[in-house]
Parts: structure tokens; C-alpha cells; sequence
């Protein structure tokens, strides 16, 4: 009984991302899957190909989901992003450091920058956007002073051997035959694998650990959790560290990508991480959020991508329409929440 | 050392002192160069306008300062920050270049090619600013939708917009009368004018009406002022509206410096300056009281930051790192927690009840 009221009460928002989305691919499925529009939407590789193109992202919206849940944002992550891609590629490519010891690296440096910016927003009290905005100076800062120019990885070690190996769907599940007869099997690659671990492993820690739940206590009513016990001093800091120590695993993944470093990658990425989060329902306020809502955001995000993509006709505009389509989408969804949450307060 | 414990308590003081800190800077690297020690407060005429360090840094202040004002009513009255203001302001310039030239025209070098008269044109790119402000506010106050997300609509789509405005061109204006409000005004930089002038118009806003007691009541607690009988929503709408039009304002200003519509530079990253600026000013972003004399002197501490760092001969792509630095060092010295900590080793010297909690 008590899981059904849990339900109600908090999960609505991510009921509505996940029709949402349903809705969102239904119709792309429709416009772009059928007859002669036909392009390809309704394939099953398209759909993997959104977790392909969003794998870093999703883990970066997971460690701003937890930001999220404790009032805060983390606004140096596109640029930690990037700081991470040019000291991968810069060590491999031009100083030759074996990828084992540079990822171990990369990760430590997440570790360590969000340990700085935990302590500045968790035990001096000022407020995340300042620090975190400095942290993103910071950082595209320090990846202009590592190298201006674009790297890319041409070095074969076993970084660019993981990054091209294809993880095919077990029993051939939507196998198409191609033109020449040869059976074309859909795939995902190891970063799509290492987002979903990350995810799984995200929501266990928020549901079943202390310090998830900590959380969401410190984002509901700081006081209250204070006064309650918790140390909501370290709680804030260890989400920090959590936040940058994903975002760092989602650089390197970004980078298995891309496979390049430039001083303007991941520009923005930190406010799609954001509107990922906000999209499945998490609330900047805090308290309220699923990282599971976070993920089916950023598959909407990604989806939005695609459908504009597959339509021609905004490409051909210029290489801005997709930002207004995606503010006009995002301006949707936001009604549509709002319009959903003042529904329910009437029913209360 | 009585008058420092008064002064020491006055709410300019550590913005004060962060902008010494910066001219101390200043001060000491031409001490270094061998220059006269006090070259940057220096300034002479040079072709009928006023120049020298100081100049220069209100002078590239003078949008950032704009912004910080409106920004200080939305961050105040709301609890949340409009980070939409740079992408607006190259939305206005764009749409100000396009009327000017009309669609699809890259260069006007007669006054006889205009479309219409300039003041249409800068009043149209004001205008719709104040309606981008008005979406952001009705976004925020009516729907009740956190401010950075409302307003992440417009930071995502404004730059694009413009673009689309000026069919992905740049609209070069090369007029004089345009160029007027990013030169100068007899002697002095115009966007230094126009920036005291909205300085001006808004300090007589706030002294003559009750507007600023009714932002920072509805931004201490919107339930509470709306029993009380503030119109909460008008309020914060209001606020958006202001900040809109500001940021028009700069728009203006910055796009007539350059004399084109650069939809994609223009006001790049100023929005992260302009909510720095308020809080470099000792403002709480978390809502309720302001001050607004504050924020524009963090608008130009941040810039005294960039200009000092040019002249130490800092690479542009790397001044970010040195500015993070220090910022944060600015950020920590006002932290509650440090102040906190002062307060309590000074309730110790004394022998009282050490009252000073550390938040």
C-alpha cells in the first residue's frame, strides 16, 4: 500500500515524460516510418543510435540529477567535458601516455574538482551557481592552456580499440537485410553499455543507500534534514564529487565518441544535461526527482534531434532551426508539466 | 579602529574592497613595468574623447552594468536567474539591423538606404526584448516554472531567432548616427552615457515608488506578501519585463559598437557576467533583499578583472582560468561561513556568549 501512495504522489512527472516520449516517437514513427516518407525512423537502429549519440550525456544528466535533488545545479560540466577530451587526446596523441594510467587520471581529476566545489558550496555556503559557474571557467580555461588547437586520436591503444567495438542485440532482435543480402544486425557500442551500468547503479544508491536518501532530504527542507541528524554539510559535498566523477566518466565517453579534443567541444552541454533532468520531472528546487526521469529525458532531447534531422525541410534553413524547434518543444513540455501539476492541486 | 568596525558592517564594503583589490593589482604590475605607479587612473583626450584604463574599463563595463540592474529585480523578487539576457540582447540587435537595412540586406553605407528612421529601429529592438521578458515572466509568475528553465527556452532559441531575422548573415550598418551609441557623446564613451542614464532612471524608480519593497517582500516570501496584499504576480512579471527591456538596451548598445548584427557573438557568455555581478555584489541569490548599487560595481569589478588581465598580457582563451581564481577568492571572503567565523573569534575576544552559529 504504501508503494502505491509513493507512486502517486512523486512519480507523476516521470509518468508524463515516459507518455511523453512514447508520444514524441509515436509520431516520428508516423511521419518519417511509413510508405513513401519512409527514412529509416522506424528502424531499430535509430533508436539505438539516440543512446549512441547520447551516452555521455546520460551519464552527466544522472550526477545533475543529484545535484538537482539537493537544490543545487552544476553548471561546469560541458567545460570539465572538454578539459577531460583534451587531456585524453593531448596524452595519448602527442605525449604518448598509455590510456590506463590517463583515464585513471581523468577520473581523479573529476574527484578532485568536485571535492573543491563541494566544500566551497557545502561548508562555506556559497551559492552552487557562483562556484560551479567559476568551476566552468576554470576548466575551459585550463583546456585552452593545455592545447588550443583540435587533437584528434589517431594512436591505436586499447582506448580506440574499446570505442569501435559494436555491442550487437542478442537473437538478432530487428535484423534488417540490406540490398546486398547481407544481415545487418542493430548494435549498440561500450559507452551505451557504461551509461546504463551508470544509470542502474545511480538509482540503486539514491533508493536503497544513506546517503541517496540524504539526498533527497537535504533538497526537501535543508533545516528540517539538519535538525534531523544528517550532515547536510557533507551531503552536499559528496554530491558534488558525485556529479564531476560522472560527468569525468561521461568525458571519457564523450571522447570515445568523438575521439578528438577542441577548446569549444561540449559547449552547452551542460544546459541540456540541465533540461534532461527538468524534462523527467526532477524540480530545481530540490527534492523531487528520478534518475530514471533524467534518462528519459535526455532520449527526448535525443529524439527531438533526430526528428529534425529526418526532416529536411528545417535542416535546409540553416543550422540554427533546430535550436528554436528544440525551445519550442522544450516550451511544450514545460507547459504541458505545468499544466498537469495545477491539475492535481485542483483534485487535492 | 572604531570607524572600520562601522564601515566593515556597511553592505558596499566588501564590494568595495574587491574592486581596490583589483586596482592594487593594477597598481603593483605597473610598479613592476617601471611605469608611472599610477598609469591606469591616468586619462587625457585623445581625438575629443576621453581615454585611459579607467575609461576603457566602464566604458566595456557599461552592458554588463545595464544587465546587473534588471538581472538584481529578477534574481531579487524571484529567487531565480535569467540567463536568456545575452541571447536577448542579440536578438534585439538583430532585429534592430534587420529593420534598418530590411531582409536580406548586408550593408548600408547611405543614410538614404535605410528603411526606416534609426530611432524605429533601436525602439523595435528594445520592444521586443521587453517581450521576450514579458514570455520569461509569464512563464515564471503565472505558471510557476523555476526561472533558469523558463528562461532556458529563450537562451536555447533567442541567438537563433536573430539568425534567421537576418537570413544567417551579418547586417553591417555603417552610419555614423548608428554608430553614435557605442562612440562617443562629446567626450565621453556612450555606452557609459545610456548606462548612468538607466542607473539613474531606475535609483529614482526604486527612492520614488514602493517597487523596491514589494520585489524583495515578494522575493522573501510570495505567499506572505500576496495575504498582505501585493500583487505577487505583477510584481515578478514586472521585474522580467524590466530586465527584458534592459537587456534590449544593451543589445543596442552592444551591436551598434560593433556596427552589425553578429547574432552569434553578441552578448556571448554576458549573462554569466551579469548574475556574477550580482552576486559579487553581496546579493543572495536566493531572493528577497537587494541592492543595486552593489551589483554594479561587481559589473565593473568583473570587468576590471578582464581588462587587468589583458593589459598583464594574459591570452584571451586562458583568461577564464585566472578570472575562476579569482572570483572564487572574492566569493569566499563574503561567504557567510568566513564571516561567520570572524564574527565568532571576535564574540570570543570579548568575552561574551559566543552567539555567531556558523550557518
Amino acid at each position: 500500500m504504501n508503494k502505491k501512495k509513493n507512486i502517486n504522489s512523486h512519480s507523476i512527472l516521470l509518468l508524463i515524460t515516459v507518455g511523453l516520449f512514447i508520444l514524441l516517437y509515436a509520431a516520428g514513427y508516423f511521419m518519417y516510418g511509413f510508405g513513401a516518407n519512409a527514412k529509416g525512423f522506424e528502424k531499430l537502429q535509430n533508436f539505438l543510435d539516440i543512446f549512441r549519440t547520447n551516452a555521455a550525456l546520460i551519464c552527466i544528466a544522472c550526477g545533475m540529477t543529484c545535484v538537482m535533488l539537493t537544490g543545487g545545479i552544476d553548471i561546469s560540466v560541458g567545460s570539465l567535458v572538454a578539459m577531460d577530451c583534451m587531456i585524453l587526446s593531448v596524452g595519448m596523441e602527442n605525449s604518448g601516455i598509455s590510456p590506463s594510467l590517463l583515464v585513471p587520471f581523468v577520473l581523479l581529476i573529476g574527484v578532485v574538482f568536485g571535492a573543491v566545489q563541494g566544500y566551497l558550496i557545502g561548508y562555506l555556503g556559497i551559492q552552487p551557481f557562483i562556484v560551479t559557474m567559476a568551476g566552468m571557467f576554470f576548466a575551459r580555461g585550463m583546456t585552452a592552456m593545455i592545447c588550443t588547437d583540435q587533437v584528434n586520436i589517431t594512436v591505436d591503444n586499447w582506448f580506440k580499440q574499446v570505442a569501435a567495438v559494436k555491442v550487437y542485440m542478442p537473437f538478432e532482435l530487428g535484423a534488417v537485410v540490406n540490398k546486398r543480402g547481407v544481415k545487418m544486425v542493430p548494435y549498440v557500442n561500450i559507452p551505451v553499455v557504461i551509461a546504463l551500468v551508470v544509470v542502474v547503479l545511480v538509482f540503486l544508491m539514491l533508493r536503497y543507500t544513506r546517503t541517496g536518501r540524504s539526498m533527497y532530504a537535504v533538497g526537501g527542507n535543508q533545516q528540517s534534514a539538519a535538525l534531523m541528524g544528517l550532515n547536510t554539510k557533507r551531503t552536499k559535498m559528496i554530491t558534488y564529487i558525485l556529479s564531476s566523477f560522472l560527468c569525468s566518466i561521461g568525458g571519457v565517453l564523450y571522447c570515445m565518441n568523438t575521439m578528438c579534443g577542441t577548446t569549444t567541444q561540449a559547449l552547452g552541454l551542460e544546459m541540456k544535461a540541465i533540461s534532461s533532468a527538468v524534462i523527467g520531472g526532477t524540480l530545481l528546487t530540490g527534492g523531487v526527482g528520478n534518475v530514471f526521469g533524467s534518462f528519459v529525458g535526455v532520449l527526448i532531447n535525443g529524439t527531438i534531434n533526430s526528428l529534425v534531422s529526418f526532416n529536411g525541410e528545417l535542416t535546409k534553413l540553416g543550422g540554427t532551426v533546430p535550436n528554436v524547434v528544440s525551445a519550442f518543444l522544450l516550451f511544450l513540455f514545460i507547459m504541458l508539466q505545468a499544466v498537469f501539476a495545477k491539475l492535481r492541486e485542483r483534485k487535492q | 579602529m572604531d570607524w572600520l568596525k562601522k564601515v566593515s558592517k556597511k553592505p558596499l564594503f566588501l564590494p568595495l574592497v574587491s574592486v581596490f583589490l583589483v586596482l592594487i593589482i593594477n597598481v603593483v604590475y605597473d610598479a613592476i613595468q617601471g611605469n608611472y605607479i599610477f598609469e591606469f587612473l591616468k586619462f587625457e583626450l585623445k581625438e575629443g574623447a576621453l581615454y585611459g584604463r579607467i575609461i576603457d574599463i566602464l566604458n566595456r563595463g557599461s552592458e554588463a552594468a545595464i544587465l546587473a540592474i534588471g538581472m538584481t529585480l529578477v534574481v531579487s523578487s524571484s529567487a531565480g536567474t535569467d540567463i536568456s539576457v545575452g541571447s536577448v540582447m542579440s536578438l534585439a540587435g538583430s532585429l534592430c539591423c534587420m529593420l534598418l537595412a530590411g531582409f536580406g540586406v548586408t550593408h548600408v553605407r547611405e543614410i538614404g538606404d535605410l528603411q526606416m528612421p534609426i530611432f524605429v529601429g533601436v525602439i523595435a529592438g528594445i520592444a521586443v526584448a521587453g517581450l521576450c521578458g514579458l514570455f520569461n515572466g509569464f512563464l515564471v509568475a503565472k505558471m510557476k516554472i523555476q526561472p533558469m528553465v523558463a528562461t532556458l527556452i529563450f537562451f536555447t532559441a533567442g541567438r537563433a531567432i536573430g539568425l534567421l531575422l537576418t537570413n544567417n548573415k551579418m547586417v553591417y550598418i555603417h552610419l555614423e548616427q548608428f554608430k553614435v551609441f557605442g562612440g562617443k557623446l562629446w567626450i565621453f564613451p556612450t555606452p557609459t552615457v545610456i548606462a548612468a542614464a538607466c542607473i539613474l532612471i531606475m535609483t529614482l524608480i526604486l527612492k520614488t515608488t514602493s517597487l523596491g519593497m514589494y520585489v524583495q517582500s515578494v522575493g522573501i516570501n510570495p505567499k506572505a506578501s500576496r495575504i498582505a496584499g501585493i500583487n505577487s504576480v505583477a510584481i515578478i512579471l514586472l521585474c522580467y519585463v524590466i530586465c527584458g527591456l534592459f537587456s534590449g538596451v544593451a543589445g543596442i548598445v552592444a551591436t551598434s559598437r560593433i556596427y552589425s548584427a553578429d547574432s552569434n557573438n553578441i552578448g556571448l557568455n554576458l549573462e554569466l557576467d551579469a548574475i556574477l555581478a550580482v552576486a559579487l555584489g553581496g546579493n543572495s541569490l536566493g531572493g528577497g533583499r537587494f541592492n543595486l548599487a552593489g551589483s554594479i560595481i561587481g559589473a565593473y569589478t568583473i570587468q576590471a578583472i578582464t581588462t587587468t588581465m589583458y593589459a598583464l598580457g594574459v591570452a584571451k582563451a586562458q583568461a577564464p582560468v585566472y578570472k575562476a581564481i579569482i572570483v572564487i577568492l572574492i566569493v569566499v571572503v563574503q561567504s557567510p561561513a568566513v564571516k561567520a567565523y570572524f564574527a565568532h573569534r571576535k564574540a570570543q575576544k570579548e568575552g561574551g556568549l559566543a552567539v555567531a552559529g556558523r550557518s
